[in-house]
């Protein structure tokens, strides 16, 4: 990468990162930030362990349990497994000096949703966890991706990573949303387009009127699903919807520091005629509330859409891919994608377990109830979003609906605690990853925005919003 | 880490785009707190039944491929999640090479921090490979010579010099990067002047 010349928003935050060179030709990047959870983590501080290896600058580490804890009674983890995992990490946490939110701090919450809750995610800078997600905080500017725990542990013991630069990816998608279009269906729109590999090597870069007229919520939203499309990570250029949602949490920079960081921060958007290696255009216009009907999130067709023949795939592999899908996911091709009943609701996860989301199924299934035959459950993304919906009355309008209201954290978006679905069971759910056993084994997921989830739990089938008042 | 330098043996087809981490290695056995003994675990939900018990027409669970050290499967392999216990779970099985036509970034990454070398090939030479590992064919993997060979078949494939070099070498990554440690230490001094905001240690 050339210092002269314009520069991308990636580049910019790589040269400012760059620690040097090593002799075998690799990047030292430096990592501003690197949140821990309790999953891809042990393995890294026994690694420092055997090797009698302090951690670097402990206080640019934060800690969280997110991905394996209850979302009721959780005084007492019963999982034994689980219960040595979580306590493993409060352990370490407190071994090295590193902050942890427990499951009794507010704070505590899905990784990627505390960090900008916190105000720990900031523009231009590099952040890091061992989880994929983590792509989540570009949508504040900054540079962040999914690192294995070898890396986990090389972060910790070095506060750098070894990096080779990724390739520029720029999708822009310009227009007014049209109505009942929100930012998951523009994200499962983008996948369906590139493909599970389309972003892979790349860093992708969202940009267009869409994308800046989103909230920092549904920014977060499209950040996240770039791993779904093969890309570690997403960034969007900060702007004053940025500035203002940073300003006054917790761990923003304080009056002292905030202009001098502002005016930094500014200057990190893609210059002009900065050059990318692919470039898409999208018409917001052409796009539909996406469902997904597969095992793979590029899997997606319009809500008004059907499910797929596999006859008409165009090449063998793709052919046998669907016939695979469809089998697991007990469907026959050419089925009205609102004909598919559901047995259960998920609303959370890292992609939308936020405030904007609840408010959202809230409003929608206000003085409503949720269809007899499905079971709907509410996992806020974190124990603040949790009290700021409690505060708001969110929860009683939920639960006069017939909803759960749980505890924060991942839930079963991956169902590694006691949150899964059973064997064929089908489940609309605001998630990320429909693959096969992501939600329990033999569980059938269809991946949807909040609000398709929301009517959806109402009536029962999948639902158009736009045909739902 | 674990040395990589050339492999011969029999190589287990698994003909699936997307093959997922998930797929690999399911989340249940996520919770252990250890690098070690998830082999049995691998591709859980296709190697096993509801109750536990062998699926088995599932290739790995079919002599001879119940031996095998290289895998040949679709595109897209190891997308989805972080979890480097997909390649701790292959590695336990006893698989050093995984060869698509393309792997997910952060799995690929993954793998050479645990001596296995994934190798990407062309779609053609994936069929070809594909049909030799299903008719057991006998594969050779030569990392130095960046060659696979099976049967008629002699294919090169490209690897970054570095990876190679770590992989022949079983290099420790942390070690050498804290040959750089004055180099950290005084771009941390640079970055507290010009950035004060993000040393404003919590």
């Amino acid at each position: 990468m050339s210092n002269q010349g314009p520069k991308t928003l990636f580049d910019k935050i790589w040269s400012e990162h760059l620690v040097g060179q090593r002799e075998d030709g690799t990047s030292l990047l430096y990592i501003d930030r690197h949140l821990v959870h309790e999953v891809t983590s042990p393995q890294a501080f026994e690694g420092l362990k055997i090797s009698n290896r302090p951690v670097h600058r402990p206080e640019a580490t934060i800690a969280v349990a997110d991905h394996n804890v209850p979302t009721i009674n959780r005084q007492n983890i019963e999982d034994p497994q689980s219960k040595i995992q979580v306590e493993t990490l409060a352990k370490n946490t407190k071994e090295h000096g590193i902050q942890y939110f427990d499951l009794m701090d507010q704070r505590q919450g899905i990784v990627h949703i505390i960090g900008p809750e916190q105000g720990i995610t900031q523009p231009g800078m590099t952040i890091v966890c061992g989880d994929s997600h983590t792509s989540t905080h570009g949508a504040f500017g900054a540079l962040a991706f999914g690192i294995g725990t070898s890396e986990v542990e090389h972060v910790l013991a070095t506060q750098t990573i070894v990096q080779n630069p990724a390739k520029n990816m720029r999708i822009s998608v310009n227009g007014d949303l049209p109505f009942g279009v929100n930012s998951k269906d523009l994200i499962l729109y983008i996948i369906g387009k590139i493909g599970t590999a389309g972003g892979t090597g790349h860093v992708i870069e969202y940009a267009g009127s869409s994308i800046m007229g989103l909230s920092m919520e549904g920014r977060m939203t499209i950040c996240n699903m770039s791993i779904e499309a093969g890309a570690r990570a997403g960034l969007i250029s900060p702007d004053q919807t940025t500035f203002n949602y940073i300003q006054g949490r917790p761990y923003a920079p304080g009056a002292d520091h905030w202009d001098q960081a502002v005016e930094y921060w500014s200057s990190l958007p893609s210059d002009n005629d900065a050059n990318y290696d692919h470039e898409i255009v999208i018409d917001s216009s052409e796009i539909d509330p996406m469902v997904t009907w597969g095992t793979s999130p590029e899997d997606v067709v319009s809500v008004k859409g059907l499910v797929p023949n596999p006859s008409s795939a165009q090449t063998e592999n793709k052919k046998k891919s669907i016939e695979r899908s469809l089998e697991y996911m007990g469907l026959k091709p050419g089925t009205k994608i609102t004909d598919i009943k559901l047995d259960k609701i998920f609303i959370g996860s890292c992609t939308n377990g936020r405030i904007e989301d609840l408010r959202k199924v809230a409003s929608i299934v206000k003085d409503k109830k949720i269809a007899s035959h499905v079971q709907a459950m509410i996992v806020p993304g974190s124990g603040l979003v949790k009290k700021q919906a409690e505060e708001e009355g969110i929860d009683i309008i939920l639960k006069d609906a017939g909803f759960e209201w749980r505890e924060a954290g991942c839930s079963m978006c991956l169902g590694m605690n006691p949150d899964q679905l059973k064997p064929g069971e089908r489940c609309a759910s605001t998630s990320n990853r429909n693959f096969e056993g992501r939600q329990g084994r033999g569980g059938r997921t269809h991946l949807m925005s909040p609000e398709l989830a929301a009517a959806s739990a109402i009536t029962g089938n999948i639902s158009d919003i736009r045909d739902f008042t | 880490m674990d040395k990589f330098n050339s492999l011969k043996g029999i190589a287990a087809p698994l003909p699936i785009v997307n093959i997922d981490t998930d797929m690999i290695i399911p989340k249940q056995f996520l919770k252990t707190i250890k690098r070690t003994g998830l082999g049995v675990s691998l591709f859980y939900e296709m190697r096993y039944d509801s109750d536990g018990n062998l699926i088995k027409d599932f290739v790995l669970n079919t002599s001879p491929f119940d031996q095998s050290k290289i895998l040949v499967a679709g595109d897209n392999f190891g997308c989805g999640s972080s979890r480097e216990h997909a390649p701790w779970s292959l590695k336990d099985f006893g698989i050093k090479c995984v060869i698509s036509t393309s792997f997910a970034d952060i799995f690929y990454n993954n793998c050479f921090q645990n001596g296995i070398l994934p190798i990407v090939v062309s779609p053609e030479q994936l069929d070809q490979l594909m049909t030799a590992a299903t008719n057991q064919i006998e594969f050779s993997i030569d990392l130095p010579e960046q060659t696979v060979k099976a049967g008629n078949h002699s294919i090169n494939f490209e690897i970054e010099e570095f990876r190679k070099d770590r992989l022949l070498q079983g290099l420790d990554d942390i070690g050498i990067t804290l040959g750089y440690k004055d180099k950290i230490s005084a771009y941390e001094e640079e970055k507290k002047n010009k950035k004060p905001w993000l040393f404003k240690d919590n």
